[in-house]
């Protein structure tokens, strides 16, 4: 169905799309980085949005699986081009599926114990838990010397993508695209199963959702752990963007910005992660390139939206979200 | 390892632990008073370190410097609460936490944009230099002692304030019925300024006193207040028994921890190993610590009874 909402949506996903294509034709190839810096982060973003906008978990902490992720490729890739074996005598690799899929189930079990924990609090005490961890795994991160420690981890040569040179700007700017499509659509697709009715009941109506005979722990823990592995995928192909992985991918700093692009965007909202990271990828090229005090900006502006315009970008573009 | 040297790490530890209590002590007041989590907490404890940083270098004078850090600290509090904060206080928790987040970006470009890149440094007041001998020949610096003595003052100080003085009974009044101490012809707005600006001015002051300990520099705050977020959670969030209990046990945890560890370690495997990973190991352990408390009691060691 055509809505207001889904036509910006549908635009928004084509100039993602036409833009680097062009800024490729045009010889621009900086602008095609742009663009992939916007969907990687989108779709960190879109993963943190499943925990804040549908189940209403204000996770402080999603940088830690963001790191997590980018380590995975980091180290994988290390090991492949020194072929010194990992644990258990396992070999590195540079095949980004396999990446991908080291960097989810690492992320999720991380998630899983972090979670278990985390959600049997709520509130106030969540955000500052999951703030705590993530810090844990970046203190952890700084303090192990084997994999660059404080300095990180340089990934000598982009990991690749069978039938694609992922070297080429452009062909990694549609790896990443693709990906943060499919990552839209399971997205879509949790909101409307019967799991996505019953996190986001669990935020609205907790005793509501228990006298129904749902666990809100479990469902709640279920929807942190998959939002987690979103955000790891995210964080593998962002190590692979800069082909550098630090801790600071793991500061808190990077999760104060996921949660910031889902705000600039619009809360729980299926584009709002990408039209948060345009904007902020936008800001920080615009006013970036006028001062080099750009964060002061950025806080102002982001101040004048929590306060003034709660909607976010998608709120002003494309009205009311349906649901509270 | 000797008496001397485990003493002098357990001073060490209950350092930490007082600096972290008096940061602790005003997100938890202001969280129990206005239901409001504030990331800019560290932001304001790095105003009072440049303040007395900047004062002190004109003056010649630290003690000066410090009246500045708490004038400072809390000035800035005062006018943060007036313009943004008084805003937020029937928000929810999300849009406190960015539009604090927000502050930070500001508050730490603006102070590069004023006093520049550089780090600042602040010197020990000659009154307080020097080393003193304690019982088994250990040495502790007269400075830090000093820090301790001024964070049990504070903690004094404050047990009198909120349970002794007409203030406190409106601070505490203020956390169990917002609604009703209004209704009674108290003025809340300028209460809750009152108590931002002291909590922002307890920050400043602790700001201040490390500043002599390390460079003053931006971003300085923010490892201090996640650890500090850590001390409420262990202590219970909104309650000062339990952030001057939370603080003393992450302040002498993490301390220890850093210093034994790797020792312990080291009996069982080589020393460069024991010391890398015993590290590693160390700078997780009041996370662990804290993860342990709530797996027993969610709510903290002194959860507020009415909340």
């Amino acid at each position: 169905m055509l809505t207001r909402e889904n036509t910006v949506n549908l635009l928004l996903a084509l100039l993602l799309l036409v833009a680097p294509l062009a800024a490729n034709a045009f010889g621009q190839p900086f602008y095609v980085t742009l663009a992939t810096r916007i969907a990687i982060l989108a779709l960190a973003a879109l993963g943190l949005n499943l925990a804040l906008g549908l189940g209403g978990l204000v996770s402080f902490g999603h940088a830690a699986f963001f790191g997590i992720g980018g380590y995975a490729a980091g180290i994988l890739s290390s090991h492949a081009l020194s072929y010194e074996p990992m644990i258990f005598g396992l070999p590195g690799t540079v095949q980004m599926p396999v990446i991908w899929i080291v960097a989810v189930i690492a992320s999720g079990l991380v998630a899983l114990a972090i979670g278990a924990i985390s959600l049997r609090t709520s509130g106030v005490y969540f955000i500052m838990i999951t703030l705590a961890f993530a810090q844990m795994v970046y203190y952890f991160a700084i303090s192990w010397p084997a994999y660059g420690g404080e300095d990180g981890l340089s990934i000598m040569v982009r990991n690749q993508f069978p039938g694609t040179n992922t070297m080429k700007p452009l062909s990694f700017f549609l790896v990443c695209y693709v990906v943060l499509l499919a990552g839209i659509g399971l997205f879509a697709l949790i909101r409307a199963s019967r799991f996505g009715a019953a996190l986001q009941a669990a935020r609205q109506n907790e005793t509501r959702v228990a006298t129904v005979g749902i666990h809100p722990y479990r469902i709640r823990l279920t929807g942190f752990v998959i939002s987690a592995m979103i955000t790891a995928l995210a964080g593998a192909l962002y190590a692979d963007l800069n082909r550098f992985v630090s801790p600071s991918m793991l500061s808190w700093h990077m999760s104060g910005e996921l949660i910031v692009l889902i705000i600039l965007g619009g809360t729980g909202r299926l584009f709002g992660p990408l039209a948060g990271a345009a904007l902020y990828v936008a800001f920080e090229f615009a006013l970036g390139g006028l001062t080099e005090r750009w964060q002061f900006f950025l806080g102002l502006i982001l101040l004048g939206v929590v306060l003034f315009a709660r909607g976010g970008l998608l709120g002003l573009l494309a009205g009311k979200a349906k649901h509270g | 390892m000797t008496i001397a040297l485990a003493l002098e790490q357990l001073l060490n530890g209950i350092q930490l632990g007082v600096m972290l209590f008096l940061m602790a002590a005003g997100l938890t007041l202001i969280f129990g008073v206005m239901g409001l989590i504030n990331l800019a907490h560290g932001s304001l404890y790095m105003v009072g370190a440049f303040a007395c940083a900047t004062v002190a270098a004109w003056t010649g004078s630290f003690w000066l410097g410090l009246i500045a850090s708490l004038a400072c600290a809390a000035a800035a509090g005062a006018i943060v609460e007036l313009a943004v904060i008084r805003r937020l206080y029937d928000r929810d928790h999300l849009d406190q936490v960015l539009a604090t987040f927000a502050l930070i970006l500001i508050f730490s470009e603006g102070t590069r944009w004023l006093l520049g890149d550089f780090p600042l440094y602040l010197d020990i007041p000659p009154l307080l230099q020097g080393i003193v001998t304690l019982p088994g020949d250990a040495s502790y610096p007269v400075y830090r002692l000093a820090i301790i003595a001024v964070g049990a003052l504070i903690a004094l100080g404050l047990y009198l304030l909120i349970g002794k003085t007409r203030l406190g009974m409106r601070i505490r009044a203020g956390e169990s019925d917002r609604e009703m101490i209004g209704a009674l012809g108290v003025d809340i707005r300028t209460l809750y300024t009152l108590v931002f600006a002291l909590g922002s001015a307890l920050a400043g002051l602790a700001g201040a006193l490390v500043g002599a300990l390390q460079s003053v520099q931006v971003g300085m705050g923010e490892p201090v207040l996640i650890l500090a977020f850590v001390v409420i959670v262990i202590g219970g969030i909104g309650s000062i028994k339990g952030a001057l209990y939370g603080a003393l046990l992450v302040g002498v945890t993490d301390t220890l921890g850093r210093f034994l560890l790797p020792q312990l370690l080291a009996l069982f495997v080589g020393p460069s190993q024991a010391g890398m990973i015993g590290g590693a190991m160390a700078s997780m352990l009041i996370y662990v610590v804290m993860a342990v408390i709530l797996a027993v009691k969610p709510r903290g060691l002194f959860p507020p009874a009415h909340a």
